[in-house]
């Protein structure tokens, strides 16, 4: 059972509503994945289109619980504007904060990322915070406030998969409050990796959307996810740079 | 009246809430948050704040993102 922020989820596994072709192909991936909690963006109405009715229209409001993002805020004023707009459309505290420093890598500003949780937490946001994967920075936010520290694998919408398994493990070994490795995983393998390492969840996004079946890789990402969970908790061997036979060296014929 | 809704200057038959605004949109007033004059526009109040010539208004909903 996952915890973050006093709220609990019977999934490691959070997604995105971005990027897919349909909304009925979101919505049966979603639904494939297995995930309780999926992602939101908050951007203008279009005036100008009498149909643009918002993902809730397609998604329904109390089915998933709503983590809504500050995606495409480059500053901390535009990520806390962003953060209580989104508070205020009524669903609950919890912002996936995200100030953007580079527009070519889509990394996060640091420094805007700990100011904004700061103003953030003080005002009874749950901050689940994207970040970069370096400790001190992950250290910082959890001193900050954020119930959540997400470091990522690679950079959004990459697929490159886990650059840095060692800095991941180092955040969770480090760090009191849930980890959930966000953006970066291309494929189930990579989910899989990430959960071996000791995290709570991972969110994605692009990884399901853009896989030319989003429905079919939504469910090799659930079972990625709980794949690399049950290894994590059994704990794996040993690496050994010398070969041990599994069959015994005994009785063996002459 | 006058007034810039999500960056576009646009005339409108006078308005006296932001509510009635949402109204003349054809908007449903639940599924969209509210900004006027960069200050949010808290979902219990919007029946009684005032819109007025020239106010600048930000309305937003969710949308599908990571």
């Amino acid at each position: 059972m996952l915890e973050i922020g006093g709220q609990r989820f019977s999934s490691r596994l959070l997604v995105g509503t971005g990027k897919y072709r349909s909304n009925d192909e979101m919505l049966r991936a979603i639904e494939a994945s297995g995930s309780g909690v999926v992602t939101v963006a908050v951007r203008r109405v279009n005036l100008d289109r009498a149909d643009d009715a918002g993902i809730l229209h397609h998604l329904g409001a109390d089915r998933y619980f709503l983590l809504a993002n500050t995606a495409g805020c480059y500053s901390a004023d535009e990520a806390i504007r962003y953060a209580r707009l989104g508070r205020e459309a009524g669903f609950n505290d919890f912002v996936k904060l995200e100030v953007i420093g580079d527009r070519e890598t889509l990394l996060p500003d640091v420094a805007g990322l700990l100011e904004a949780t700061v103003v953030l937490a003080r005002e009874g946001f749950k901050v689940l915070a994207y970040t970069n994967d370096d400790l001190v920075t992950a250290l910082r936010l959890e001193a900050a406030g954020a119930v959540a520290v997400m470091p990522l694998a690679s950079p959004i919408g990459s697929g490159l998969g886990l650059l840095n398994p060692y800095f991941i493990r180092t955040i969770k070994a480090r760090l009191s409050v849930p980890v959930i490795v966000d953006a970066g995983v291309g494929t189930a393998s990579d989910a899989c990796l990430v959960m071996e390492q000791g995290v709570d969840g991972i969110l994605m996004n692009t990884a399901i959307a853009e896989a030319a079946d989003p429905v079919r890789m939504a469910t090799a990402m659930r079972l990625g996810v709980e794949a690399g969970r049950a290894a994590y908790l059994a704990g794996r061997m040993p690496r050994r740079e010398v070969a041990v036979p599994s069959s015994p060296t005994t009785g063996l014929l002459d | 009246m006058q007034l810039t809704i999500n960056g576009s200057a646009r005339e409108i038959t006078a308005v006296a809430t932001v509510e009635e605004l949402l109204r003349q949109l054809a908007l449903d007033p639940r599924g969209v948050v509210v900004e006027r004059n960069r200050e949010i526009v808290r979902r219990p109040l919007v029946a009684t704040t005032p819109v007025r010539d020239g106010d600048v208004i930000e309305i937003v909903h969710f949308v599908g993102g990571g």
